[in-house]
């Protein structure tokens, strides 16, 4: 690459203004402190209305969609190897409610969410989305792991599901994916994509025997 | 006689270099994309991929967070003689997936599908899966392990004689326009193809053509291997790359397998291999030599076999 993107270390608890300068498709490294929760500590939280385990935001503004790679000794030390993202619009439904409940302003996962979630959840709570690179830079994100802070509801959500709490330094790389005005880089792309799938479908044709439910529109984002 | 510690130190050994080490045919098949790839996004993550390979082997970390799900395939040659017999072997591998959760570390994928337990060591009710295949003469055993990852990437379709090599390609694009947006798929990936058989023969061949082929690989039916180029091909001009981003970079190769199907139908499965393509293999002989590799080497003539005997010339050359 000729001209690379621009890079940039954050803070886990941003300012407004940090937050405003970022654009989508800027990259990002964060320092601080952040926490992983999922379906599992969403549902915990939201529906079951259970307290948080820990002072948010104050701990932490940034929340990764992740289950690290990771295992707890019977000593309670912890060995943390890779983490990596997984796939954010499946919380759709929680996301809006979790914004309020937690204050986060950085939600990191895969593949980002709706164009709807930024609009009506993520703009009016401040808050942008950070995409994981690859998928997969999990060795690379490993390195930015400091330690294991604390790790909350093991027994009832099991490792995977269990909120970890961790400090991190140059933790990424990451894509700004959503800005504050709720702009999102995977659109953008979509929509460039789209020009080009008439041609590439060219020469193919439609299968003899349908599908319910299928779209024929393959500009169509799926999620 | 194979020992069955040395199967399962053996086993864990594949577990931890699987999670770990990027196999050479696809780290070089990757090389070649990011070589040929101008998108400027689709380029930095192909870059930040290839970081993040050598950064796994240098720390000994697994290159990806969530490790996949990891399955044992079994191939035995006729002369096999395994200490305690078939029941202690999947005893070992399936101790030695448990062991190595814990060692590797790797995630704790495997849960209830609707209880959610997890037993935070990748077993339970049918994981990991065990599958088995026999080759004539020799009296070693292969073991591989694949920790295939990914929700997405995968589909299935009944296709019909009338749909056509057309068909083929419309069902083929829709599964990487589908899963390819926002990279879902983890592209670029292997993908595997099957065709034909029954519905799950089909899915079973898709997903052994995409997880235990190797990049460059070819089917010895010199037409199936032409599609197998013409595939690859229309899947990276689809004008997507990796993450979903503008760019060329969706498949690292594409592998077909065929088993004879229905007179009227031609059932067809897409399976995506994703960016961290994790798979070891090791032959444990029977005088307790190991020998490591990546190339799984399952799909021999003796597996695709098509007629009611296995000549008996060939069972013999072993």
């Amino acid at each position: 690459m000729a001209t690379g993107p621009n890079k940039i270390r954050l803070s886990t608890n941003p300012t407004d203004d940090a937050i405003a300068a970022l654009q989508i498709g800027d990259i990002v490294y964060l320092d601080g402190t952040i926490y992983t929760a999922r379906e599992g500590v969403y549902m915990r939280v939201i529906e079951d209305r259970v307290d948080l385990p820990l002072d948010l935001p104050a701990v932490s503004a940034a929340n990764f969609h992740c289950s690290p790679a990771a295992t707890q000794h019977d000593d309670g030390s912890f060995v943390l190897g890779a983490v990596t993202a997984t796939a954010s619009f499946r919380f759709s439904k929680w996301i809006g409610r979790w914004l309020a409940a937690s204050g986060a302003k950085l939600i990191i996962g895969k593949g980002g969410m709706s164009p709807e979630d930024y609009r009506d959840h993520f703009v009016p709570n401040g808050a942008i989305y950070l995409t994981t690179v690859g998928y997969g830079t999990g060795a690379l994100l490993g390195r930015g792991v400091k330690q294991v802070r604390e790790l909350h509801w093991k027994k009832e959500l099991g490792l995977a599901q269990a909120m970890w709490v961790i400090e991190v330094e140059n933790f990424g790389p990451f894509i700004v994916e959503s800005d504050v005005a709720g702009n999102s880089l995977f659109e953008r792309e979509n929509a460039k994509i789209a020009a080009n799938l008439e041609a590439a479908y060219e020469g193919t044709k439609p299968a003899v025997l349908k599908r319910f439910g299928e779209t024929d529109d393959r500009k169509d984002e799926m999620i | 006689m194979i020992g069955i510690d040395l199967v399962q130190s053996t086993a864990e050994t594949l577990m931890r270099k699987a999670a770990i080490e990027i196999p050479d045919d696809y780290l070089a098949g990757l090389k070649t994309a990011a070589a040929a790839e101008d998108g400027d996004l689709s380029s930095f993550v192909l870059e930040a991929m290839l970081e993040n390979y050598a950064a796994a082997k240098e720390d000994s970390r697994a290159m990806c967070g969530d490790t996949g799900c990891p399955r044992w395939y079994v191939k035995m040659g006729n002369e096999a003689r395994i200490d305690g017999g078939p029941i202690a072997l999947e005893a070992a591998l399936r101790r030695a997936t448990a062991s190595a959760t814990s060692s590797v570390p790797l995630r704790p994928n495997r849960v209830h599908p609707l209880w959610r337990t997890d037993h935070d060591n990748n077993v339970g009710i049918g994981a990991p899966e065990i599958e088995y295949g026999f080759e004539p003469g020799g009296d070693w055993i292969d073991l591989v392990t694949v920790h295939k990852g990914g929700l997405f990437g995968t589909d299935y379709r009944m296709l019909f004689p009338s749909d056509g090599i057309q068909g083929i390609k419309r069902f083929f694009l829709d599964s990487l326009v589908a899963f390819g947006k926002r990279g879902l798929a983890c592209q670029p990936a292997i993908i595997g193809i099957g065709l034909g058989g029954s519905k799950d023969a089909c899915m079973v061949l898709g997903k052994r053509a995409a997880c235990l082929r190797v990049v460059g690989d070819r089917n010895p039916d010199a037409k199936i291997a032409e599609l197998e180029d013409e595939l690859k091909d229309l899947g990276n001009n689809i004008g997507m790359g990796a993450m979903g981003f503008v760019g060329k970079s969706m498949v690292i190769d594409c592998n077909i397998e065929v088993g004879y199907c229905h007179t009227g139908g031609m059932q067809m499965s897409v399976h995506a291999f994703c960016l961290s393509s994790r798979r070891a293999v090791a032959r444990i002989y029977g005088d307790g030599r190991v020998a490591y590799r990546t190339d799984p080497q399952w799909f021999t003539d003796y597996q695709r076999r098509e007629t009611v005997e296995w000549p008996q010339a060939q069972t013999k050359s072993g």
